[in-house]
């Protein structure tokens, strides 16, 4: 119980709580009235047209690539941040390879437009 | 800006949807449609489709009176009401050959330049708004407010105004509105240099517009643009100077052009500079016309039957959205025979189609807002 | 806090019962104050505030009619969003469409386990804080995609995908400028950055290279940017893609959404500035512990509360970015700044391993500077700005 992440629990179930009882206030006390229409999705006044589920463009996965390459290495500098003072110069030789490493791969990126969003 | 996605020359297929923008929907200017094809970002096309607010104004005419069809005229556009009574009663004036009064045209002059300055406030406050600035647009609506009270101070209404009749104007300006208009001016003019420091020197504001939706001078001509759309594209053409009518050859004023100066020739932010620049125009012409305004009878004798000889008449003037002509057929008899509209905004729905191939969304937002379409102007 | 209850205990309160119990408990009430007495009214002031001072802004007055000058707006707004209509469009995925508030929820919420109101005043000090809170605010991305897949809505989608592309993307640019600030302090907890802080403002990691300087800013920015706030508001646009994700959603459940987003607003100033602005440090004039908590909470709260104040103040005034360009900004631009603000601070600490004083204070006459210039550029604005109506009917 003196576990230091003890209160994100608390918390994470707290929130569930509330929101939960505020959705059950909601949908007891507001009214309720079904009706075909207001069930349709929306679309600016007209019947929708063709399903929502469709393929969508390559681009939303093409960033989500990048992120996962650049976040994880973010990620992985934050240990030697910690210890910085410690390693001194030969960590920031290290690093400074790894960093040159993801760096060349961020300018392959660049220049083959990965990065333009058309 | 219409290169289409490297990734999808490659070979990948990216479905296509189908997207109705509007007819309800926040941003078009009125209840327009667009049906959007789109892959999501880039769109393929834009086809506009019209016709949602329709009031047969037209057919209307032919079953009221020609002095009774002015306050009909107001609601061809209803954000520039003035205009639509002018035109109207310059072609029903040449048919019948009634000769307007000095003051009466110095009255239509005020009146159609307040309402021109309220038409681009209104124009430019809302183009802001579409690109996401919410401050200038209420700041744009607070100026006209002041518009509206002068315009309810000197015909009584504050948006559809029946003020300019057959052989003048409706009711007289007296000098206290003078005076508040000279006022109004005063303060106006500070407020755009405002409005410029904070919307259209804005970097993001010019990001957004530069070189977006260009229109080339060729293609202006062919798709019979008028107004800030035309003149936006370098061409120096406004009928006040060179279709003068009513007291125009007697005011100095400059007729502005786009220049390109960010961006393209012709693209969205050239059309929105030239309203702006139209704004300040409009003050100016004010001034002179409340320095030169003469005495005298604010409307002519005209019957109260008025019975223009057979014949048919086409005027036009320069209305904030370009030129609006009238083409009126009489056949004698107190009804007009034909009532035939022609507004600025239909021409430029019909470009929307050709310049929204390879533009994004948002751009055809940024189109849409520039090229300043208007829903009543296009279904009349 | 820890320490308070064990002190607590030693003084002969809860006496008989185990010791994890009386932890369990204490936590429990700890984190129901915080959320109810502390983070819903905060989100529900954010917004009254956010709303008048725009208002202020586009000269117009602002709610003020509920309460003494509005202040009980968002309470209002809350009745009435929960007396709505419990609808779920017929065509969305039931399940995941409920679920998606509560994971935008919890995104933000969970937040505030770590962020330090007092020198004892935080629920708990992990020693991974500020790792911790860019992880669990990366959950508002999951929240959603949710939310804009289960309306079963084109409009949804797109603003879902574009939504979750740009926050994802902007997640590299803060954390960047996160790390830079861990390189200084050594430590990741969030008492830790700020104990290497010290009250004055030159000893702030705002003022201490250029380099934080510049990486405060790209924080900012991308904290603005992860908030979907304008400029970079395109999923919310209401002119383009209606509401964006959450076009189906009404009544109590779009509420949640929005309340992530102003309690967000605070957490991107909490975090500013615990990790620049030298958090709750304040000079020593008390030792009396009680005024001492009140005084720190009191200038943490303010502290964080100017850039609340400040980001709304960058919504009422600029336009919205287009999302190309909006990704061009973050990776063509704030990607590689960020690398170099964290090389440029590393290569400082080689130099000047213990800080260097002298320019730290001219760094920050130079911020005092800036500031005082910028109110004179508009105290024309301020001077005029009376709360006059502007209505005079002349006839």
């Amino acid at each position: 119980m003196d576990h230091p992440y003890f209160p994100l629990l608390i918390l994470f179930t707290l929130a569930g709580a509330v929101v939960l009882g505020l959705l059950f206030v909601a949908q007891k006390v507001g009214p309720k009235s079904p009706n075909p229409v207001k069930a349709e999705p929306f679309e600016s006044g007209n019947p929708p047209r063709g399903d929502a589920r469709i393929r969508f463009s390559v681009r939303f996965y093409l960033v989500a690539m990048l992120f996962l390459i650049f976040d994880l290495e973010v990620v992985f500098l934050y240990p030697w941040a910690i210890l910085f003072r410690q390693l001194g110069l030969f960590g920031l030789i290290e690093m400074g390879i790894f960093l040159g490493i993801l760096l060349i791969g961020f300018v392959y990126v660049w220049k083959k437009g990965a990065l333009e969003w058309d | 800006m219409n290169e289409t996605a490297p990734v999808q020359s490659q070979g990948f297929y990216a479905e296509e949807m189908t997207i109705s923008v509007g007819p309800q929907h926040p941003s078009t200017h009125g209840v327009l449609r667009f049906v959007v094809k789109t892959d999501g970002e880039v769109i393929n096309e834009a086809i506009p489709d019209v016709g949602y607010l329709h009031r047969s104004i037209e057919k209307i005419g032919e079953k009221v009176t020609w002095h009774g069809y002015v306050p009909y005229t107001d609601r061809a556009d209803y954000l520039a009401a003035m205009f639509a009574n002018q035109v109207f009663c310059m072609a029903a004036e040449k048919l019948a050959g009634t000769e307007v009064t000095r003051r009466g045209e110095f009255c239509r002059v005020i009146a159609c330049e307040l309402n021109r300055i309220a038409s681009h406030l209104i124009s430019v406050g809302t183009f802001g708004q579409d690109i996401g600035a919410m401050t200038p647009f209420v700041h744009a609506l607070r100026e006209r407010e002041t518009i509206n009270n002068l315009m309810e101070e000197i015909c009584g209404a504050r948006l559809t105004y029946n003020y300019i009749r057959i052989g003048g104007v409706g009711y007289d300006i007296l000098p206290e509105t003078c005076t508040r208009i000279t006022e109004f001016l005063d303060h106006f003019e500070p407020i755009v240099d405002e409005f410029n420091r904070l919307l259209s020197n804005n970097k993001i504001f010019i990001e957004r517009l530069a070189g977006v939706a260009v229109i080339s001078k060729e293609d202006a001509f062919s798709y019979n643009l008028v107004g800030p759309n035309l003149r936006g594209c370098g061409i120096k053409w406004d009928i006040r100077r060179d279709i003068p009518y009513s007291v125009y050859p007697e005011l100095e004023f400059e007729v502005p052009v786009g220049t390109g100066q960010v961006g393209t020739l012709g693209d969205s932010y050239d059309r929105y500079w030239v309203r702006i620049r139209e704004l300040q125009e409009s003050c100016k012409i004010l001034r002179q016309c409340l320095k030169m305004f003469p005495k005298g009878p604010a409307i002519a004798k005209v019957p109260r039957k008025f019975k223009p000889p057979v014949g048919e008449c086409y005027a036009r003037v320069e209305a904030p959205r370009g030129d609006m002509g009238f083409y009126v057929v009489s056949d004698g008899s107190e009804y007009p025979y034909r009532v035939r509209i022609r507004t600025g905004s239909f021409t430029a729905m019909s470009i929307i189609d050709k310049l929204s191939k390879g533009i994004m969304v948002a751009d055809l937002i940024a189109l849409i807002g520039s090229l300043d379409v208007d829903a009543p102007e296009i279904d009349r | 806090m820890q320490a308070y209850i064990d002190q607590l205990i030693r003084d002969g309160y809860f006496a008989g019962m185990p010791k994890e119990v009386v932890y369990a408990v204490a936590m429990v009430l700890a984190a129901f104050i915080v959320l109810s007495v502390f983070v819903a009214p905060l989100a529900g002031v954010t917004s009254w505030l956010e709303r008048r001072v725009w208002a202020r802004m586009q000269s117009r007055v602002g709610p003020n009619r509920v309460g003494p000058q509005g202040i009980l707006q968002w309470l209002a707004d809350g009745i009435k969003n929960l007396l709505k209509e419990d609808l779920i469009p017929s065509a969305a995925d039931a399940k995941l469409f409920s679920l998606a508030p509560y994971v935008v929820f919890v995104g933000f919420l969970c937040a505030f386990v770590v962020i330090p109101f007092g020198s004892q005043l935080i629920v708990a000090d992990l020693n991974i804080g500020i790792l911790y809170i860019l992880a669990v605010t990366s959950l508002v991305v999951v929240g959603i995609l949710m939310a804009g897949w289960s309306s079963n809505n084109k409009w949804s989608l797109l603003g879902g995908m574009r939504s979750a592309a740009q926050i994802v993307s902007y997640e590299i640019p803060a954390g960047l400028s996160i790390l830079t600030i861990v390189f200084l302090a050594g430590t990741m907890s969030m008492q830790g950055i700020i104990k290497a802080q010290g009250w004055a403002p030159w000893d702030w990691f705002l003022f201490n290279n250029p380099f934080t300087f510049a990486a405060f800013f790209l924080y900012f920015t991308a904290a603005l940017a992860e908030g979907n706030r304008t400029p970079f508001d395109i999923p919310e646009a209401e002119s383009e893609l209606v509401a964006g994700y959450v076009t189906e959603y009404s009544g109590m459940r779009f509420l949640f959404f929005f309340f992530a987003e102003w309690g967000n607003l605070y957490v991107i100033g909490a975090v500013a500035t615990t990790l620049f602005l030298g958090g709750w440090q304040v000079p020593p004039v008390t030792s009396d512990p009680i005024l001492l908590g009140v005084l720190q909470f009191v200038v943490f709260f303010l502290k964080a509360y100017l850039w609340v104040f400040i980001a709304m103040w960058v919504r009422a005034t600029l336009p919205r970015v287009r999302v190309d360009q909006l990704m061009a900004l973050c990776w063509k631009y704030m990607v590689p700044l960020s690398f170099l603000c964290l090389l440029g601070t590393i290569c400082w600490m080689l130099v000047f391993p213990k800080g260097n004083q002298i320019f730290s204070v001219a760094m920050f006459v130079l911020g005092l500077l800036i500031v005082a210039y910028f109110f004179k550029r508009v105290v024309f604005q301020i001077r005029h700005a009376r709360p006059e109506l502007y209505f005079k009917p002349h006839i």
